[in-house]
């Protein structure tokens, strides 16, 4: 068996960009936006998303021809809420600073549409490894818009960027200057403006990906 | 195996649950003397933080720190009474916020050969708890420091209450005047008596109001000890 064939890369790399979770499927925007307005839970938050997409979706595929097909929702659902917990437990345990900072996210993770959508459309029908590769591959691409969302809201919102100040304070109103950090920038509905513009920059670039006008 | 039959789906459920049942169980005993560890350590470094000392001095050893600079955790009642030398540390600051107890922690500290005193916050953000702890001088009148932290308050608005620049300007406030707490937070821009106001977070109103009225709840417990 061939780890890297090419079907196994498409697998990995389709979701990072062309059938992007958040920007093509349109799975996660709830996430998207609240975790974003700082590059630094941004980062984390795609993080361990993609720690736990992965590791659910094998779970899942090694679980998949024994699943009853009625309650096969509730197993998915079962599976991800226990390793939610154990990862913020074992966070809790040992890198007791990023679970503060994460506070509520990781419970938030549970509720993660990519998640269950990931589960029923690829791990159910697929093996082991290719839906590892599946769920990295989502989970980066969930990480990669959410960190395109955060490093702008934070750039205009607050002047800097990991909490470094980019923009000089000498250039700011109060201490003399002409700038102003944009206010409207750390509320929610920036990032559907963010969003919406990733996805029109995306399919621009991919005409396949545009909707045809009847 | 016909996969879908009842008795298949019901023991599937079941065997299921008790799996992950233990599982966690597992792994949340494991785990739960790190945990309690940490958040002792925590609770430790935030009393520290809000006496000023430096993050470097924190990141070295929490612990022998707080050996260093805090000489008693005792307990006072609410006629300023101290009950007990030691055992403040375990009362939690969510206690303060329940009227019927009549017990609070007082950390008394020597920072630089000069007494310190620190007592814990708690109240309630936009989104959940905020707490905190707040140093005072001895005399009882003037803020030392102040440390901040919350639950899940909105990330570059209310979260900013942790930040070092809207802590600091706490420094050197009038506390308080006769057991009344003059300590206060205003609306950003707002400020008309700055011996004992302080900004608060542009966009971050909530939670600065509700940090506000933490200071006001929790420090009026300890009137009589100001009167003192």
């Amino acid at each position: 068996m061939d780890l890297f064939s090419k079907k196994n890369k498409e697998t990995f790399f389709t979701p990072l960009w062309v059938n992007n979770p958040v920007a093509t499927q349109v799975l996660g925007i709830c996430s998207a936006l609240a975790v974003t307005s700082k590059l630094e839970p941004a980062l984390v938050m795609g993080l361990s998303v993609t720690i736990i997409v992965a590791l659910a979706n094998v779970v899942i595929s090694l679980l998949r021809n024994t699943i009853p097909n009625r309650i096969r929702i509730i197993v998915q659902l079962v599976v991800v809420a226990m390793l939610v917990t154990i990862v913020s437990q074992v966070l809790k345990a040992f890198a007791y600073d990023v679970s503060v900072q994460l506070s509520v996210y990781v419970g938030l993770i549970i509720t993660n549409c990519i998640l269950m959508g990931r589960l029923e459309a690829f791990a159910m029908q697929n093996k082991p490894w290719e839906s590892f590769l599946d769920g990295v591959g989502s989970g980066l691409g969930y990480a990669l818009i959410l960190v395109i969302v955060g490093f702008f809201r934070e750039l205009l919102g607050s002047g800097t960027l990991l909490n470094f100040r980019v923009i000089p304070e000498c250039l700011y109103v109060k201490e003399g200057g002409f700038y102003m950090n944009n206010g409207l920038m750390v509320l929610p509905p920036m990032a559907l403006i963010i969003v919406a513009c990733v996805i029109w920059y995306q399919r621009a670039k991919n005409p396949d990906l545009q909707e045809k006008n009847n | 195996m016909n996969t879908n039959s009842n008795s298949y789906t019901i023991i599937y459920a079941s065997v299921m649950v008790i799996i992950v049942a233990f599982l966690l169980a597992f792994v949340s005993s494991s785990l739960k003397e790190r945990q309690e560890s940490n958040v002792k350590l925590d609770k430790m470094k935030q009393i520290l933080t809000s006496l000023n000392i430096s993050e470097d001095e924190l990141k070295q050893d929490a612990e022998a720190a707080y050996t260093k600079y805090v000489k008693a955790d005792q307990i006072i009642d609410l006629n300023g009474n101290v009950v007990a030398e030691n055992g403040g540390f375990e009362i939690s600051s969510k206690s303060l916020n329940d009227e019927e107890v009549s017990q609070v922690p007082l950390y008394v500290c020597s920072v630089n050969g000069e007494t310190k005193y620190v007592a814990p916050l708690y109240g309630a953000g936009l989104w959940g708890p905020i707490w905190g702890y707040i140093s005072f001088n001895s005399d009882k009148k003037t803020v030392y420091g102040t440390y901040f932290s919350h639950e899940g308050e909105t990330p570059g608005l209310g979260a900013e209450i942790t930040t070092e620049s809207f802590r600091a300007p706490f420094q050197g406030k009038q506390l308080q005047e006769g057991g009344d707490v003059k300590i206060s937070v205003v609306k950003n821009g707002k400020v008309t008596d700055s011996s004992c106001q302080v900004d608060g977070i542009s966009g971050g109103t909530i939670t600065s109001k509700g940090v506000d009225a933490m200071l006001q709840k929790c420090l009026k417990r300890y009137a009589n000890f100001f009167n003192k």
